[in-house]
């Protein structure tokens, strides 16, 4: 079972595709691009659409997306914890 | 899907565009001309009528932007005959006169001298006649590059940018290389993923255009902006469904040009097309407005990808909705038409999702509602530049 999604090798972020995502539970993910699964633990409980850091990240790191910068760290991530707006800030406006 | 002899059934207009609507417009130049227009749509069962709120001492490219909406509107190969209803005759007269250009028949009524009463009767009176005779015209059968389709999504989440986006790009895709006209917008809403558009620009002069109206945008945003615009752009929804910066939701968005089709050209706001190929269009990235703007340059078929679930729909172009988030698909399955949520569960290939979704678009095209016409969603909404004088 696919519980996460993500675009393509050297992500640094994957999407939860399930609803009920809690922290502790095992995940398994699939790289959509390379057709590749990848497992990780989750440390937060996360909603259905939301993203989870498949890396460990410090204030001022920049996450890649879809191979693209998506916007720069504003607080510590752990890899499995949930990335939102608590933690990840535009670059833009 | 093979789309070599793909073809559908459609109204064949006087202009030689293809509608896959049979609509008698009952258009209101302003405001003030709503309650009649409103009035005339139900004396005569099947007429259309689409209110807005503006029209009134606009000037400038704000007046220029007004007419084009609604003389697009009414020119849309979707419409088979217009009443036109405005306070003023001469403007009543302009806006006529620009549908009739078409070949389409067209009456126009100026309420001044005459009031409601008087005018919705002689106007309900053209529009029983025009219900009438169009009831009589007949779906042709017509090659695949008569269809123009256009594409916009809304409340978009992360599920949109892996499952529904793609899906819509897999169809442009398919049918770019049969000389089907498609477009696509959104303007601040490819703010960081501006140079991926820009690098899939046809040549240097299509990039220049594109540059030039992707920053005239931003200076709008940097003019006005109170924040990092996190309430607005993206939406409480879009933040709620998981997207957190503007860049992320770019990139999502950017999936619906597929991966093979170039942009052949940039239109300004409610501008047709001069040929086949996908176009970008200056627009706001609120769903009304962009889908409004479609109807405005001749588009007749709309593919609106959605995460949350956004709800859209259009009086004059049929907005065909899909989404891979199984959450939406599951409590508000209503609203949606294709469900491509296998494709997060694996259960599904970009190209099998592309089909299906073309497949819904061709019983689209033949006449089939969509979720959004048979729920009764008209948002007609015009885009304004500035305030009036």
């Amino acid at each position: 079972m696919i519980h996460f999604v993500v675009h393509e090798e050297g992500d640094g972020v994957g999407v939860v595709v399930v609803e009920g995502v809690k922290a502790g539970q095992a995940l398994t993910g699939w790289i959509m691009e390379d057709d590749k699964e990848i497992r990780i633990t989750a440390k937060s409980d996360i909603p259905i659409g939301h993203k989870l850091a498949l890396k460990d990240y410090k204030s001022g790191d920049t996450v890649i997306k879809y191979g693209v910068d998506i916007g720069k760290v504003v607080a510590p991530i752990a890899k499995g914890e949930h990335t939102h707006i608590q933690n990840l800030k535009t670059k833009r406006w | 899907m093979e789309l070599q002899k793909a073809s559908f059934w459609g109204y064949r207009r006087e202009n030689g565009r293809v509608g896959v609507r049979n609509h008698v417009l009952i258009l209101p130049v302003d405001d003030l001309s709503n309650a009649a227009a409103q009035a005339v749509e139900n004396n005569v069962k099947g007429a259309l009528a689409i209110p807005h709120p503006y029209g009134r001492l606009q000037f400038g490219a704000d007046l220029d932007l007004h007419f084009r909406t609604l003389i697009g509107a009414g020119s849309n190969p979707n419409v088979a005959a217009v009443v036109v209803i405005c306070i003023e005759n001469t403007w009543a007269k302009k806006v006529a006169d620009g549908i009739r250009a078409t070949g389409k028949p067209v009456s126009e009524f100026g309420i001044e001298q005459h009031g409601d009463h008087d005018t919705i009767m002689r106007a309900s009176k053209a529009a029983k006649e025009y219900v009438q005779w169009a009831s009589e015209l007949r779906r042709e059968e017509r090659p695949l590059k008569d269809l123009w389709v256009s594409t916009k999504c809304g409340e978009s989440d992360t599920t949109s940018g892996c499952g529904a986006n793609p899906t819509v790009g897999n169809a442009f895709d398919k049918m770019y290389p049969h000389k089907v006209t498609l477009v696509f917008g959104e303007t601040t809403e490819l703010t960081g993923g501006e140079q991926l558009v820009a690098a899939r620009c046809r040549n240097d002069e299509v990039r220049r255009k594109f540059q030039f109206v992707f920053d005239r945008y931003q200076q709008v945003v940097d003019r006005h902006k109170t924040s990092d615009l996190m309430d607005s752009q993206p939406t409480k929804g879009n933040i709620e469904g998981g997207l957190t910066t503007i860049e992320e939701k770019a990139l999502g968005n950017i999936q619906k040009i597929g991966r093979k089709c170039v942009v052949d050209g940039v239109l300004d706001k409610a501008e047709a097309p001069t040929g086949p190929g996908l176009w970008f269009m200056d627009s706001s990235s609120a769903a009304a407005e962009m889908v409004t703007l479609c109807a405005a340059a001749g588009f007749a078929v709309h593919l609106f990808p959605t995460g949350q679930g956004n709800v859209i729909g259009n009086p004059i172009l049929p907005v065909i909705k899909l989404s891979a988030n199984p959450r939406t698909v599951r409590t508000m399955s209503e609203h949606i038409d294709v469900d491509v949520s296998g494709l997060l569960r694996r259960e599904m290939t970009p190209d099998q999702a592309g089909d299906k979704l073309l497949e819904c678009m061709f019983r689209t095209a033949n006449g089939r509602l969509t979720a959004a016409e048979a729920l009764g969603h008209r948002e007609f909404v015009l885009t304004r530049l500035y305030e009036s004088a």
